[in-house]
């Protein structure tokens, strides 16, 4: 089947199984490997996009599913050169070890500071809870979500 | 030697490509011509294999082929143990395909080889697999009566028995003022990666070579299994490390998948790939931490211990796997953790079981027989009227007394002492930190409807295992630096730490360091990997070998060049120079290289405390942690932002296995959790309120660091420290844990609710 | 954990969506949010040979708040529910139960009506709709029919749908204004499946009293149950310490819950009793 959607700004158009999730068809057909596949079934966080600007795991959703969609993963989340105030602060309080979770948790708390770029504590761990991570122990990520507020509140992010 | 960049909490230079999701894990390579590998799993915990038809499965579209045990004509390979290989176990090991029986569910039988994963999966439903199933050893104590025989050729399904012994400690028992017996047991869980495994071989036919990616922890300790099993000489046979999405011990060991893939690749003569799926991660990668303890402790009335003595009985499953015995053997051998025992007789029963087979996940055995001594001791101060605060500073180690010798292991001839190290410090640093003389009389108080405790537990972390590490410098084109380690990565900053040593040994900017590179056995001659944590302090040494003998180097060029002699020379970060000023720039010496190495017979101990402030509520059995402090000795930190990094998450690792994270098995060895739904990782909410410091009072006399591996203590301890903190919430219920998982269900019977 | 082979079918109308239903029979299965379908997939625990994707279907996506009560449409999201903020008044609830589900990227795809068809014993829409008599209204061949949630739910897993029916809107009964409600749950980890959890509202009389009352649990049955005995219990009762404590008692004794690898049936026992104990405290301690 075809399915036509934008990622990450750019024109695409795929011809795909029905069964084929959006986790691999990103992943597979169109080479952005930055999203990561940990579990399959929607509990780890790992493979979470932007659909139409809304934080979802791409594991659950079908490819033909995004037919007509704007999608943002990680590598739109990126600059060419150098890091954005949210990543920036993700290394500052080294809030990575083996960085397999950090996409899910980059495009996760992008998604959150969009929305509420006041966000506090409590609810950045409530809802960073469906993202799981195995090194950091999530505390320094906290840390960093909360000191990229500033980036999203003027607006520089 | 500067110290400009060692000792700096410096930003990591791996997350440069880990943020932008510009990270190459092994399912992020691809090659023409892929195949697929999907693996046939039992679905029988043990029974005897009576067909296996894949004709079907063949005829299906897009598979190539299946791989059977029919096609190792030469006998199915046997995976040898890396660790105590004693001849014992021999008989426990391993095939790297189940050929006449099946012991635990999720064991490999066939392998089918398709265009697609989803094509290789849907041929596995049309594979006719009949087992005739045999009654299932679901634990221990079945596999003791050996009635049920896992392996019928040694007639019993203990595989083995440690001995630890120091002193005579019945004779002790015999006149002990005061004992105290406990049957004490912490559940099976597993470190679990994010990033499952997962392995792609190309063969090189005109060459003879073969190329394996997704190589991580002991890659050149792999090649050399591989390339006997395979029948390839070592050198025909490249092992890559790419990006490692966690390791934890249980990554990066030899599964059966790692002859499986390669070997694959040469049958079908196309690259093959294999990439594991959650639901087989769960069942497939290594086990651990089951095990129960028999144990007592002898003392005097006034709170000196005197000797430990029992039994720990460990739950193998169903196969001795490369370094499966390490956890069994580390449980006896250092239960008396950074206390003084002057006497000690415990044997550490090794029983297969039709489970999953166990190799070691972060402090392995120690988290265990924390966990035991630590209830032990909390029980016995009481009984003896002494604060248990006390007790513990009466009886831990102290500097005076390092060297500390520790029990003696048979038949492994394990013998070992303590290096260097004020225990007691870094207990009552922790006691302060939390808090604990103002909180101590919250212990067992109902505040708005929950019951307030304290609990600590120290440790001692092993590491720096030997024998030797290899690491080699050569000078890029441009006259910066390269750093070629036969340590691993599996996520714990090496990258970054490697630059920092190799920065300050070199005495040049740590922008001169360009690249650090890890793991690949083509990086140097040999190469031993990353456990029982070492990288820092193997590899690390190993570094500041390969400095002075590039030094050198460039010294012997340099003369020869600028015709001095080579004490003449100067090298600072880009030119070499003579006495009389004439110079040089580094880069024109590119593609020097020298190899360095640094062998190691003294593990190092680092050392600490943990303390928790927990509020039990009794009716949901729900345990919230207050305030949780780690105080930890590392002798000497080289990133003290990455080591607090690996405390804090080595402590929510082991949060999860005191409350949440539970294998579970039926009577039938039937795998209950076989989702992420059932196996319970912690997540952000879990356990927000933790801190730690780390010290650098003691370096380790042994290596030229000073520092002391740290990567496990922050587990290590959690079990023992948790679970006291909820026995002195719990204490108006006379509750006493005696097992992890510390569930909501199972605090609610502590609280004294019958179990219906 | 790739999922079986099957054909995909996006309608753009529901007469569409019903007539390919039909024409497979039961093996054609709905998508909705696909949250709960995908696992279920990716699992092999299910191999239909069509998904009929109800994305298109605009006019199910709709919250209608009317003085007959709450009507969301069967492709409503979580997040829809929780940005919508007219339902703090219109059906506190129905938000306080819906706050517990899942988790955040979850909620920005799943679906009530996938919910509801889902029937997962210890889900919390399900809960809701029999805690508040729902209607739980859907379409198929034959045509519109109104099915009562606590028929809806027949036993873990499984719903009074017909193979060619499709859920297109939940209709919750007008709330009440002075109504006092609790909604409590108790799970492993935050937006894990309930271990046990009570919904309860009740509207009190002029004394003060409880009347009306509806409790339902969750996570305790193979579907979420009403319990008429607890009801009865605080049905003309003030509700003080001694009725509270009557009525966890009376829970405890209406429910036998399964013992699992997460809980013992004693213990959820004993935590449907105490979840029933803390909604009411919650009730009481509301502000009016």
């Amino acid at each position: 089947m075809k399915t036509r959607f934008e990622v990450n700004g750019r024109e695409v158009e795929v011809v795909v199984e029905p069964r084929l999730t959006f986790a691999d068809c990103l992943r597979h057909h169109l080479r952005l490997t930055g999203t990561h596949v940990g579990c399959e079934h929607g509990v780890c966080g790992a493979c979470t996009v932007l659909v139409d600007g809304k934080a979802v795991r791409s594991c659950l959703m079908l490819a033909v599913q995004a037919d007509g969609s704007k999608v943002v993963t990680v590598e739109g989340l990126s600059n060419d050169e150098g890091l954005t105030p949210l990543q920036a602060s993700f290394r500052k309080h080294h809030a990575l070890q083996c960085g397999f979770c950090t996409p899910g948790m980059i495009t996760t708390a992008h998604a959150l500071l969009s929305e509420e770029p006041d966000c506090d504590a409590d609810r950045v761990r409530e809802v960073l809870s469906g993202n799981l991570c195995r090194c950091t122990g999530y505390v320094s990520i906290v840390e960093a979500v909360l000191d990229a507020r500033a980036a999203y509140k003027s607006g520089t992010r | 030697m500067k110290n400009t960049f060692i000792g700096t909490p410096m930003e990591r230079r791996e997350d440069l490509r880990f943020l932008r999701g510009r990270g190459e894990y092994v399912d992020d390579l691809k090659v023409e011509g892929l195949l697929y590998a999907v693996i046939l799993r039992s679905s029988v915990a043990h029974g005897r294999i009576a067909s296996l038809d894949t004709s079907g499965a063949r005829k299906c579209p897009g598979v190539h082929t299946v791989i059977t045990a029919k096609d190792m004509p030469e006998g199915v390979p046997i995976i040898p143990m890396r660790l105590q290989p004693l001849p014992e176990f021999k008989p426990y090991e391993q095939p790297v395909l189940a050929h006449e029986k099946v012991r635990y569910v999720g064991e490999p039988v066939a392998v089918v080889l398709a265009e697609s994963v989803a094509l290789g999966e849907d041929a596995l439903e049309a594979i006719g697999l009949e087992i005739e199933p045999l009654p299932a050893i679901p634990d221990h104590a079945t596999a003791a009566r050996n009635k049920s025989l896992l392996f019928e050729a040694t007639g019993t399904n203990g595989s083995l028995v440690f001995h630890a012994r120091k002193g005579d400690a019945d004779a002790v028992f015999r006149d002990a003022p005061y004992t105290r017996r406990e049957r004490l047991s912490t559940g099976r869980h597993y470190g679990l990666t994010m990033e499952p495994r997962g392995v792609m071989a190309q063969w090189h036919a005109e060459t003879g070579r073969l190329t394996v990616s997704g190589a991580a922890k002991v890659p050149f300790f792999n090649r050399r299994i591989l390339a006997k099993q395979i029948g390839l000489p070592e050198a025909a046979i490249e092992m890559i490390e790419n990006d490692v999405g966690g390791g934890y011990g249980a990554r990066g060991e030899f599964y059966p998948e790692d002859f499986l893939i390669p070997f694959a690749a040469r049958h079908t003569n196309r690259p093959v790939k294999w990439i594991e799926d959650r639901r087989e991660n769960l069942m497939a990668m290594n086990h651990a931490r089951e095990a129960t303890a028999d144990i007592e402790i002898a003392c005097t009335r006034a709170g000196t211990i005197l000797a430990l003595r029992g039994d720990i009985h460990n739950d193998m499953g169903a196969y001795m796997r490369t370094n499966g015995a390490v956890g069994a053997r580390n449980v006896c051998q250092f239960l008396a953790g950074p206390y003084r025992v002057p006497h000690v007789k415990v044997d550490s029963h090794l029983w297969m079981t039709n489970k999953t087979p166990v190799g070691t996940y972060r402090g392995p055995g120690r988290f265990e027989s924390n966990f035991f001594l630590e209830r032990l001791i909390d029980m016995v101060a009481a009984d003896l009227g002494i604060d248990r605060v006390e007790f513990r500073r009466r009886n831990l180690v102290t500097q005076a007394e390092q060297p500390y010798p520790i029990a003696h292991v048979q038949p492994t001839d394990a013998k070992d002492q303590y290096d260097s190290g004020e225990y007691g410090a870094a207990f009552e640093q922790c006691l302060e930190e939390i808090g604990w003389h103002e909180k101590a009389r919250l212990c067992g108080r109902l505040i708005d409807g929950r019951y307030h405790g304290l609990g600590v537990s120290c440790f001692i972390e092993g590491g720096a295992a030997g024998p030797k590490e290899t690491a080699r410098l050569e000078i890029n084109d441009d006259g910066t630096f390269s750093v070629y380690l036969g340590t691993t990565s599996v996520g714990q900053g090496v990258e970054t730490i490697f630059a920092q040593i190799a920065a300050d040994a070199l005495e040049v900017p740590i922008d001169r360091i360009r690249h650090v590179h890890h793991g690949s056995t083509h990086y140097v001659s040999e190469g031993f990997g990353a456990y029982h944590s070492r990288s820092t302090v193997m590899g690390g040494s190993a570094l500041l070998d390969a400095t002075r003998n590039l030094h050198a180097a460039i010294r012997a060029a340099g003369a020869k060049r600028l015709g001095c002699d080579a004490s003449a020379i100067a090298i600072d970060g880009e030119k070499v120079s003579s006495s009389d000023g004439r110079s040089f720039p580094l880069s024109e010496l590119a593609g020097l290289t020298a190899e360095g190495t640094f062998q190691n017979h003294h593990h190092t101990y680092s050392y600490g405390t943990h303390a928790a402030h927990v509020a039990v509520d009794p009716k949901l059995g729900r345990i919230e942690i207050i305030d949780y402090v780690v105080v930890q000795d590392v002798g000497r930190a080289v990133n003290p932002l990455t080591l607090k990094g690996q405390v804090i998450g080595a402590v929510v690792q082991g949060l999860g296995g005191a409350c949440l994270e539970h294998l579970q098995y039926d009577d039938e060895g039937q795998f209950l959790t076989g989702s992420l739904a059932d196996y319970l990782l912690p997540t952000a909410t879990d356990f927000p309120n933790l801190r730690c410091v780390i010290t650098e009072n003691y370096p380790s006399p042994d290596n030229p660091l000073g520092a002391k591996g740290a990567g496990e203590g922050g587990i290590i301890a959690a079990g023992g420290a948790l679970a006291n903190a909820v026995a002195h919430a719990l204490a108006p219920f006379g509750a006493e844990p005696r097992t992890l998982p510390l569930t909501p269900s199972k605090v609610w019977e502590l609280v004294g609710r019958k179990k219906g | 954990m790739k999922m079986p082979p099957f054909d995909y079918a996006c309608p753009a109308t529901l007469s569409e969506a019903i007539a390919l239903l039909s024409a497979h029979g039961g093996d054609a299965k709905v998508l909705a949010g696909g949250q709960s379908l995908v696992p279920i997939l990716a699992f092999r625990l299910a191999a239909p040979k069509l998904l009929v994707d109800l994305r298109k279907l605009t006019d199910l996506r709709t919250i209608k708040i009317t003085a007959d009560g709450v009507a969301l449409g069967a492709m409503v999201r979580w997040c829809d529910i929780e940005n919508d903020t007219r339902l703090h008044t219109a059906h506190p609830l129905l938000v306080a139960a819906v706050a517990h589900v899942a988790h955040y990227q979850i909620r920005n795809r799943g679906t009530v009506g996938g919910s509801i068809a889902h029937a997962d014993p210890a889900a919390e829409m399900p809960g809701i709709a029999v805690t508040c008599e729902a209607e739980i209204v859907v379409m198929g061949q034959a045509g519109l029919r109104a099915i009562k949630a606590a028929d809806f739910f027949q036993r873990a897993l499984t719903t009074a749908l017909k193979p060619d029916e499709i859920i297109v809107e939940i209709r919750l009964p007008q709330w009440l204004a002075g109504r006092r409600w609790g909604f409590q749950e108790f799970a492993r980890r935050r937006g894990d499946f309930a271990l046990a959890a009570a919904a309860l509202f009740y509207d009190p009389d002029v004394r003060g009293r409880a009347a009306n009352t509806h409790v339902g649990v969750i996570g305790v049955a193979d579907r979420p149950l009403r319990l008429p005995s607890v009801e009865g219990v605080l049905n003309g009762a003030a509700i003080d310490a001694a009725t509270i404590a009557k009525a966890e008692a009376t829970t405890t004794a209406a429910v036998d819950p399964d013992s699992d690898i997460h809980a013992s049936g004693a213990y959820r026992k004993a935590l449907a009793g105490t979840m029933v104990e803390r909604a009411l405290k919650m009730a009481v301690e509301q502000t009016p």
